[in-house]
């Protein structure tokens, strides 16, 4: 055989090439859904224009002239333009799913080690809680909590007065504002203070016991620091915080903080329903861990609670963040049912009356979505750098 | 293979797709009107539990469809929330909105609307409870208003809190539904809406007799049918639609008295019924357009009557709405 037949190949036409095949398929089907995607756009904006229906943000800066029942920055109706109360009902929409993240992260790490729980009747009742509130449609829970607030609070004539100077009525929850006087800047100095030292003492008290054993009294520490120390620093410097103590008014309480019905609602539903699901993310990360890890632990004579805490809950986070992010963003998605129960959020402010009272859906809805697709994005990043850091610092040795 | 075809199939779709300035041969091939309506108002549109539907909206939607098919039944009502109702129209959806729609500037010009008119002259009101005893909507400093989302209530609203100086605590819901429903829980010390809604939604109400509609009306409120920009001949049919109920209204033209009216010696209920003229048929309808619509819906004093006037729970009197000649301000253009 001569060296020059193993060496020389059959040339082979460019047509049966599958690395370029492969390369003029992608070509081909993304130029279909480039043209696609153009198509889509100029069609909308030729009918648009061809309707004569106004384009563009052009309403962003002009006056708004409706009210909003929830502001967390200054609004009114007729000194704020649509831009400003966009970024209400966004914060609006970030209070919601913040607090509801984590009050469902919480409340669903505990029912998902309760329905590991030897005790019988805790784990049968954290099952049923589960089964009973996946099961059911989130928007028929949510009407069901606020027709459970409107119509199972007192009216306002007859308010539940809380010790203190709150009314509890169905038009919502009144209680005292706290006012800042001169002074009470110190006092979020010592609450600051309070947080670090806190912190110092935590790496201190971990270094400790990695050399001696010995372990520190952490929690009561910890809230002797952040709470005990403003709190004793505001007395000794003759409390400079006052209270806005809520009035009986001719209609309404006057004065206060208020936490409207609608937002104890959407929150309340939320976090039950997003807890349920959280929960059973838990007990299957827990389940994951190996039994011989629990058993190791008690063979070194770990307590329970510390075997819990200190060996499974650790390397069952590594299973539980990823699918626990979907249910982060899932509730932050959720809260745009917020529309149905009247509480301000961004789709019922900006995609509700500010579509209506512009008439421009297309750049409205486009902004809704790209803003979700943002926080959705961030959200999931952070995770994902949270769970890349659990992982890395398990692997240490 | 497959799959590449449907995409540029799909491509084709966005391309065809444009706002049809035929709205008249759309309607006639598709065999029926698509009407966007209210479906919570009493007196305007609701359906009942049969699922016929009726009110002032409703029945003029069955005008237009009595107009061009000979057939008031030609209809395909689309209930729609005061949120919605403008999309839908634009999208083409729906081929004319009759819900209750305030006639604004804004509506008129940027969101590519056209309003026919106005059949029915109203203005924004508030219900509160007796138990408040409140005499006047200028004693309502402080108070919680309920008020459905989307709307010129909205607006008016804060308009009107503003200019008398006065707190306000506004609820605002999608639906008025549920606005009402949150008012009669207590939830708020009003609510507001136009002043024939206010009778109508006061009905459903655990008791009607523990609220009561206050004297103000804070606002101008012409409500009117809305057709689609740029199909100006839908506009005319649509438009012409109205006035030819008005004008068989001041003529005395009813749907008992219609087939009697062809012997009339009077040159206008002549051109009004076709005998005389072709303005039917200029308008791409048939001569007898308007016979169609009064012998199968009824003059516009009819169909006010029937839906919230005398004949109606809601017993709402003529007021603004009665014709020009008897004081009010429903005039209709000479068909000629």
């Amino acid at each position: 055989m001569h060296a020059a037949d193993v060496t020389s190949r059959p040339t082979r036409s460019l047509l049966t090439n599958p690395t370029l095949r492969s390369i003029a398929y992608q070509v081909a089907l993304c130029s279909a859904v480039g043209f696609l995607g153009y198509e889509a756009i100029t069609n909308a904006a030729d009918n648009l224009a061809r309707a004569r229906i106004a384009t563009g943000f052009g309403f962003w800066n002009t006056n708004a002239g409706f009210d909003i029942s929830q502001t967390l920055i200054e609004y009114s109706s007729h000194s704020s333009t649509y831009g400003r109360a966009f970024w209400v009902g966004l914060l609006n929409t970030l209070l919601v799913a913040s607090l509801g993240i984590v009050f469902a992260t919480v409340l669903g790490f505990v029912i998902g080690i309760a329905r590991l729980s030897s005790n019988w009747l805790v784990a049968k009742v954290a099952a049923g809680y589960v089964e009973l509130i996946r099961n059911l449609p989130l928007l028929l829970q949510l009407l069901f909590w606020y027709n459970a607030v409107i119509k199972g609070l007192p009216e306002i004539r007859d308010s539940l007065v809380l010790p203190g100077g709150g009314f509890l009525n169905n038009r919502g929850l009144v209680l005292p504002k706290p006012i800042f006087e001169p002074g009470s800047g110190v006092v979020a100095i010592a609450f600051l203070a309070g947080i670090i030292a806190a912190v110092m003492f935590r790496v201190w008290a971990k270094r400790r016991q990695a050399l001696t054993g010995r372990q520190a009294p952490l929690l009561l520490v910890t809230l002797a620091l952040v709470f005990g120390l403003p709190i004793f620093v505001a007395y000794s410097i003759g409390m400079p915080v006052g209270f806005d103590v809520p009035q009986r008014g001719r209609f309404n309480i006057t004065g206060g903080i208020e936490v409207l019905p609608e937002f104890a609602a959407l929150l309340f539903g939320l976090v039950l329903y997003t807890a349920a699901f959280i929960a059973e993310v838990v007990r299957a990360g827990v389940q994951a861990v190996p039994v011989g890890q629990v058993e190791a632990a008690y063979a070194l004579g770990l307590r329970p609670k510390i075997a819990l805490r200190q060996i499974v809950l650790p390397q069952a986070m590594r299973v539980i963040i990823p699918p626990l992010t979907s249910q982060y963003l899932n509730l932050l998605k959720n809260s745009s049912l917020a529309v149905a129960i009247a509480y301000p959020d961004l789709v019922q402010v900006f995609a509700g009356t500010v579509l209506n009272q512009t008439g421009q859906a297309v750049e409205v809805v486009a902004l809704t979505m790209a803003v979700y697709l943002t926080i959705s994005l961030a959200a999931s990043l952070a995770m994902n750098i949270y769970s890349r850091l659990i992982t890395s610092a398990g692997d240490a040795p | 293979m497959n799959r590449i075809a449907s995409i540029i199939g799909l491509a084709f779709v966005f391309a065809a797709q444009s706002a049809s300035a035929q709205t008249l041969k759309t309607v006639k091939d598709r065999g029926i009107l698509h009407c966007g309506t209210n479906g919570t108002l009493a007196g305007f549109g609701l359906p009942d539990a049969q699922g016929n539907w009726t009110g002032l909206d409703v029945d003029f939607c069955r005008a237009v469809a009595a107009a061009i098919f000979d057939d008031p039944t030609k209809v395909k009502f689309v209930a729609l929330t005061a949120k919605d109702r403008f999309t839908a129209l634009q999208s083409g959806e729906i081929d004319v909105l009759a819900r209750n729609t305030t006639w604004t500037s804004s509506r008129d010009t940027s969101l590519g609307l056209n309003f026919i008119g106005v059949n029915y002259y109203d203005g924004q009101g508030f219900m509160v409870r007796n138990a408040l005893k409140v005499n006047s909507a200028l004693e309502l400093n402080g108070a919680s208003v309920c008020v459905q989302q989307g709307t010129t209530t909205e607006l008016n609203l804060a308009d009107y809190f503003r200019a008398h100086k006065m707190q306000l605590k506004i609820v605002t819901f999608a639906t008025a539904d549920e606005a009402v429903k949150a008012y009669d829980a207590g939830r708020c010390d009003a609510y507001t809406t136009d002043a024939s809604g206010l009778y109508a939604e006061r009905l459903r109400l655990t008791n009607a007799n523990d609220s009561v509609i206050l004297p103000e009306i804070i606002s101008k409120e012409p409500l009117g049918p809305v057709v689609r920009h740029g199909d100006d001949q839908w506009f005319d049919i649509v438009k012409w639609v109205h006035f030819a109920m008005v004008d068989a209204e001041e003529l005395n033209v009813t749907s008992k008295t219609v087939s009697d009216a062809f012997k009339s010696d009077n040159p206008e209920i002549k051109r009004l019924l076709g005998i005389e003229g072709n303005y039917g048929e200029q308008l791409g309808l048939t001569k007898d357009w308007a016979v169609r619509i009064v012998k199968h819906v009824g003059n516009y004093g009819e169909v006010f009557e029937r839906n919230v006037g005398q004949g109606s729970p809601l017993k709402i009197s003529r007021g603004l709405n009665a014709l020009w000649s008897k004081g009010g301000l429903q005039y209709g253009p000479p068909i000629r």
